[in-house]
């Protein structure tokens, strides 16, 4: 049997005046990512297959996954499921994918959201609430030195709903 | 199911106040939405124009002008006859100053079912939004080209508009 499909349910796009190479150096490279993504540190193992963690500032991992594709420069998309929460952790797998194409002098860069199941709404306030602030702070480090720092809370929805589906 | 809209969230290094401005005067929007020149008197009720190159390609009525919190204007697409035909939607703007930033919804609803223009919507406005911010935030707008800049997005929004219709 097939496993099926991920569904994309939060797609964000966002332009950045930047090179293919500068954005994929932020999307993997830990020293960007502590910068515009709450603290978290990427490690990676640049390979299909290989392991993919997003590690928060006092050394806990936040998430974990594998990578599925590997594209350098373009393409990548690793398994995700959160792990800092227990219900969380009881989750299947949702598939993030980083997709980044030229766009006159700057690059458009796509971040997808995709599940396997029918996945409530509430679960994704999470994603819909973080992904903004993280691409929009990944923009302004790379076009002005300088990330945005907004903090904010997990959704209460989701909060409430982890309990119910986890 | 869900109303169908488009919402889109950016976080800008601005002021509100700045921000109120590059939505609401042509001289900044032109610099930033490729070309695209704003008009209005800003009074509920009045109309808005956004011309390119002296043609007029979107028009809309004032629905909501609280400066420097939120704007709203209804929206008909002119520059086709596929979209020119649809009822008038409405495009939101709240703005949040969030700590030194300011936190920006877009949302764009009211749409007919089946609605061309959402998906035209959806395409342009994460590029307008991205080319205001980086104006904010670097004093230089965004160079897109081709079918990302504003003409060729005009075609391509046609071209997709025009192909689901026969598809």
């Amino acid at each position: 049997m097939t496993e099926p499909h991920f569904v994309p349910k939060t797609i964000y796009v966002i332009y950045i005046a930047a090179t293919p190479e500068k954005v994929w150096a932020a999307l993997t490279s830990a020293e960007f990512t502590k910068q515009y993504f709450f603290g978290r540190s990427i490690e990676l193992e640049p390979k299909v297959g290989g392991s993919f963690v997003l590690r928060m500032p006092d050394g806990r991992v936040d998430v974990q996954g594998k990578v599925v594709e590997y594209e350098p420069l373009h393409k990548l998309s690793v398994t995700w499921r959160v792990e800092w929460n227990e219900d969380m952790r009881k989750l299947p797998y949702c598939l993030v994918t980083y997709l980044i194409e030229p766009a006159g002098e700057a690059v458009r860069l796509t971040l997808t959201e995709g599940y396997q199941w029918d996945v409530p709404d509430q679960l994704l306030a999470g994603g819909r609430q973080g992904w903004p602030a993280i691409l929009s702070s990944l923009k302004s480090l790379l076009e002005t030195g300088k990330p945005i720092v907004v903090k904010m809370e997990p959704p209460k929805e989701m909060v409430e709903a982890i309990k119910k589906f986890g | 199911m869900n109303r169908p809209e488009f919402v889109y969230v950016t976080y800008i290094a601005t002021t509100p106040e700045k921000l109120w401005q590059a939505l609401t005067e042509g001289a900044f929007t032109e610099q930033y939405w490729f070309g695209t020149q704003i008009e209005s008197t800003w009074v509920v009720g009045a109309p808005v124009n956004l011309l390119a190159d002296g043609v007029i390609h979107d028009t809309g009525t004032v629905l909501e002008y609280a400066p420097p919190r939120r704007l709203s204007y209804t929206w008909t697409v002119q520059f086709h006859e596929v979209f020119r035909r649809e009822r008038a939607s409405r495009v939101t703007f709240d703005l949040e100053r969030i700590g030194p930033e300011v936190k920006l919804t877009v949302t764009h609803d009211d749409f007919e079912l089946g609605s061309k223009v959402l998906e035209a919507v959806s395409n342009g406005w994460p590029r307008v939004i991205a080319s205001l911010k980086s104006l904010l935030e670097t004093g230089r707008p965004l160079v897109l080209s081709g079918s990302e800049a504003a003409k060729g997005a005009r075609q391509e929004a046609v071209a997709r508009a025009t192909a689901n219709a026969n598809g």
